[in-house]
């Protein structure tokens, strides 16, 4: 169970009076107080965690984001950012003495600039609506989370987001030019721009990825890129994991990057099947879906490439896509993949370690094993290409112990992969779920170097405090800073 | 500066630092020293240089990652890279034309910690973005890591991010672990020839917002073995895609006179933009680095013309390399043209008092410099790390 720090008593004190303040500073429809319409932000998409907020203030405009942090800070109030609340490792979960400050009202696209390959919008766009405002000149914006319908661009920058194109286009952090951001002490800041590499500290990078901790981002200028002439999909399905890992290997070595590759093992496959009826072979232990794009002369010749590889790990089945409607019956299995597993089993935890690639037969052999000894069934999934791995632990949440199972296997498989030289996180963030487990990855100097980073930020500890880091006591979290 | 130190192993290097801290004494932190010259002039007691720390301590080719040494000299990277037929993605420049040749060669962590990067940069991303695991030496004498050998990682603040590029002012850079990718197996360029600044913006910002994946796009007024101001186009791919593709850009762009350049030209020509060949430059002349959004590039050259300043643009049009006479009006003016385009500066090459008495990359605000003034505090408390190199009195 995740331990939240102590809410501040003085803050509970004077709960009305923190309303009321922050009722003067913003429109009408921008402050909810009431616990009928609070219910919906005690939560992200790591469910099983629930807090109240003391109050969600809706700004419409970085100057409003400005006014209400600039009071929270005066008051000492915590504020936990939000965008749309899809995280699945807490990073959005509120506390009790905390205001949470959505950005969902800023959903507006400001300039889009297809000659230099930028678009500026509000923290409040959604990932796909960058995509689809742009489509139309035949532009996308590369990193496509799962979540890409509804997770919006402000909480793709704190998270440093990734999604199944990654391999070829990088993630959230390879694909930002600037951000507007308002720091707690209510300035506005512009970081970047619409250009390449400012000279000075990298703050872009710090920024992204940092989870909420560091600054509110309101504005963010996204590189857009022109789409490939065409894109077409295929399936490699064998006999074993190792197999198909020796296949992405091999796949890597010739010097094709594809623009995405995603491995389900068999637990996957069938929930997928069931769900998106793509033609997934149920008899394989394994299953690759290789993406190629480019014209389709050149679609072919990758693909006849790619099957000359794969022929040579004895598949089970190989299929190429054959049209439009294929590709999209193919992705169509691994994007609701979660989905998937969710009409299985209601309750699941999506985890996401990385892994170096030579370690995944190893890996999966040792998460079967938990699996057994915990008495839980897992489904993985994973960005082969990266070593992102996002095994799904299925549990019953009306049984606690059930949770408790969950979790703890969870966190005995994230330390697996730092074991075997990975990560806690590949996309998800850290938030409250990986938070305990931090010394597992960094020293306790490290911790309290990144802590006075945040510091330097955020000296009073009042931005998403009980994230990332593991908690200290009161006195001690002063002296870090 | 009297002392070198040149530890062999990152203790040493711990050590060093640890004892500079004690003693509050200011370190000129290097590597082979082939960008010295960069920034402002560090007043430092010692040299604390990390050459010593050499050789790649992991390569693993179908995990597309590959770890050194902070002093590994880049060209043993790029050449264990080749064997395998990988590649630096970033393609970092070799800036012995501007800083001239010291007879060493430069390291993996001097590139890293001044984040330098190549045409590529503008397609696939910067020495920043392939930057996938660090560990340094802060200036209280602690080893810290960030990120690790794996290719996605958002664990913890990423302190990667901030050491790449920070000329070692937040850290002495021991090891660097980098993400590569396959050379692709050609590459071939189309020839724009006699187009404005201008007009040559307009057809590189078509071609870059092209389907082809286009990795360079640069415009010089002029270029050994063409005749006036001429544009460059890359394509680099299979051969029969690099063959289609640019044969396709061609057609769309339909400009006349446009050519393709063999596989060797090719080669040739972006290894010349890469290392800044096609930049005039006279022994007496400062030499600029500018970042602004591609179409305010030809402004940029435009309006420090009048103070007597050339140069090239890359990137589409959004990196202009510029030289000219090294004095405060040359750099006012670039400051001007910057500010007014909106975007970023860097003063690479200039005497030692030119470097000290202004700005060589933009001030920041306030509020943001009193951010960066509590980072460094954070990872520098004593202030002993190439102290002044980015900016006066920090
Ligand atoms: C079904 C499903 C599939 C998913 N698939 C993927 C995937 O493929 N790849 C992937 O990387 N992630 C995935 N995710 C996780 C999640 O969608 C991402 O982390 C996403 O970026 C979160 O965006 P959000 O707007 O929902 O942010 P929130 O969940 O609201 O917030 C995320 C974090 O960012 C902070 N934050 C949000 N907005 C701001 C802001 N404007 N300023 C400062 N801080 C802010 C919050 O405090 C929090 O710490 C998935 C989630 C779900 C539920």
């Amino acid at each position: 169970m995740i331990r939240l720090p102590d809410p501040k008593r003085d803050v509970l004190a004077r709960r009305d009076a923190i309303v009321a303040g922050l009722r003067d500073l913003l429109p009408e429809a921008s402050l909810i107080s009431d616990e009928l319409r609070l219910k919906p932000y005690e939560t992200d998409g790591l469910s099983a965690y629930r807090q109240m907020p003391l109050a969600v203030a809706l700004p419409e405009t970085t100057e409003q984001v400005a006014d209400v942090l600039r009071f929270c800070h005066r008051n000492g109030v915590r504020v936990v950012p939000r965008g749309a609340g899809t995280s699945l490792s807490g990073g959005a979960l509120p506390m009790e003495d905390a205001v949470v400050v959505g950005l969902m009202k800023m959903n507006r696209i400001l300039d889009i600039d297809y000659a230099d390959r930028v678009a500026t919008v509000q923290a409040g766009v959604t990932n796909i609506g960058i995509t689809n405002a742009v489509a139309g000149n035949g532009f996308f914006y590369a990193p496509d989370p799962s979540s890409q319908l509804a997770c919006m661009i402000g909480g793709n920058v704190n998270m440093n987001s990734g999604g199944a194109h990654c391999l070829k286009y990088g993630v959230t952090a390879n694909n930002l030019l600037g951000l507007k951001i308002v720091t707690i002490e209510g300035d506005i800041l512009d970081i970047g721009g619409a250009h390449l590499d400012a000279a000075g500290y990298d703050w872009l990078g710090l920024l992204t990825g940092s989870e909420g901790m560091l600054a509110i981002v309101t504005e963010v200028n996204v590189r857009i890129l022109r789409a490939p002439e065409g894109a077409r999909a295929m399936l490699a399905a064998f006999a074993s994991n190792e197999i198909a890992g020796r296949c992405v290997d091999a796949i890597i070595a010739s010097g094709i990057i594809p623009v995405a590759l995603e491995f389900m093992d068999r637990p996957a496959i069938h929930a997928c099947e069931a769900f998106a009826h793509a033609g997934y072979p149920l008899d394989a232990e394994a299953m690759l879906i290789i993406e190629v794009e480019g014209s389709v002369s050149e679609q072919d010749d990758l693909l006849d490439r790619l099957k000359a590889i794969c022929q040579r790990f004895d598949p089970i089945s190989l299929k190429v896509s054959q049209s439009p409607e294929e590709s999209a019956a193919i992705w169509k299995g691994r994007k609701g993949a979660f989905g998937a597993v969710g009409r299985i089993s209601p309750d699941y935890l999506c985890m996401d370690g990385t892994i170096p690639t030579s370690r995944l037969p190893e890996v999966l052999r040792r998460i079967g094993e938990m699996s057994d000894s915990y008495g839980l069934k897992v489904a993985n999934i994973f960005h082969a290409g990266d070593g992102n791995l996002h095994p799904l632990i299925m549990f019953d949440a009306n049984d606690p112990a059930s949770f408790h199972k969950a979790e703890a296997f969870g966190a005995d498989i994230l330390r697996l992969c730092v074991d075997v030289g990975g990560c806690l996180t590949g996309e998800h963030g850290v938030g409250v779920e990986k938070r305990d487990l931090m010394p597992y990855q960094f020293a306790e100097h490290e911790l309290a170097q990144q802590r006075a980073i945040k510091s330097a930020f955020d000296p009073d500890w009042l931005l998403n405090p009980s994230k990332v880091f593991p908690l200290l006591d009161a006195p001690a979290m002063a002296q870090a800073a | 500066m009297s002392l070198a130190l040149v530890p062999v192993d990152e203790a040493g290097v711990r050590d060093a630092v640890g004892q500079a801290a004690a003693e509050r004494v200011a370190l000129l932190v290097c590597g082979n020293g082939t960008k010295s010259g960069m920034l402002r002039p560090v007043q430092a007691a010692r040299v604390l240089s990390t050459a010593g720390l050499s050789g790649i301590s992991l390569y693993s080719p179908s995990e597309l990652i590959i770890a050194a040494q902070a002093g590994t000299p880049l060209p043993e990277i790029e050449a264990a890279l080749a064997e395998k037929g990988q590649q630096l993605t970033a393609e970092p420049p070799d800036l012995s034309r501007i800083f001239g040749a010291t007879g060493k060669p430069q390291t993996i962590g001097g590139i890293t910690a001044t984040n330098l990067s190549g045409p590529r940069r503008v397609a696939w991303g910067a020495m920043r973005d392939h930057v996938m695991g660090i560990r340094a030496v802060t200036g209280r004498g602690e080893i810290v890591h960030s990120g690790g050998r794996v290719l996605k990682n958002v664990t913890g603040l990423d302190l990667c991010k901030l050491f790449t590029g920070s000329h070692g002012t937040l850290g002495a850079i021991t090891e660097v672990t980098l993400k590569v990718l396959p050379a692709a197996e050609s590459s071939g360029t189309l020839v724009l020839p006699n187009l404005s600044p201008r007009a040559a913006v307009v057809a590189l910002s078509a071609a870059l917002g092209s389907p082809y994946g286009v990795s360079g796009a640069a415009w010089m007024p002029a270029f050994p073995g063409f005749a006036g101001s001429v544009a460059f186009v890359r394509i680099e791919d299979f051969k029969a895609s690099v063959a289609y593709r640019t044969e396709k850009l061609r057609g769309e762009l339909g400009i006349p006179g446009t050519d393709i350049l063999d596989e060797a030209a090719s080669r040739a020509v972006w290894a010349a933009v890469r290392d800044v060949q096609p930049l005039p430059l006279t022994d007496a002349d400062a030499v600029w680095r500018v970042s602004v959004r591609p179409s305010a590039g030809p402004n940029v050259l435009d309006s420090v013309a009048s103070a007597g300043l050339r140069g090239f643009l890359d990137w589409g049009g959004g990196l202009v390399w510029l030289s000219g006479p090294a004095s405060l009006e040359s750099h006012a003016c670039v400051e001007a043209a910057v500010r007014s385009a909106g975007g970023t500066w860097t003063l690479l090459r200039g005497p030692d008092a030119l470097r000290a008495a202004v700005d060589v990359v933009p001030p920041e605000v306030p509020v943001l410099a009193a951010i960066g003034r509590r980072v460094k505090a954070s990872l520098d408390p004593a202030g002993i790390l190439n102290p002044g190199r980015m900016y006066a009195g920090i």
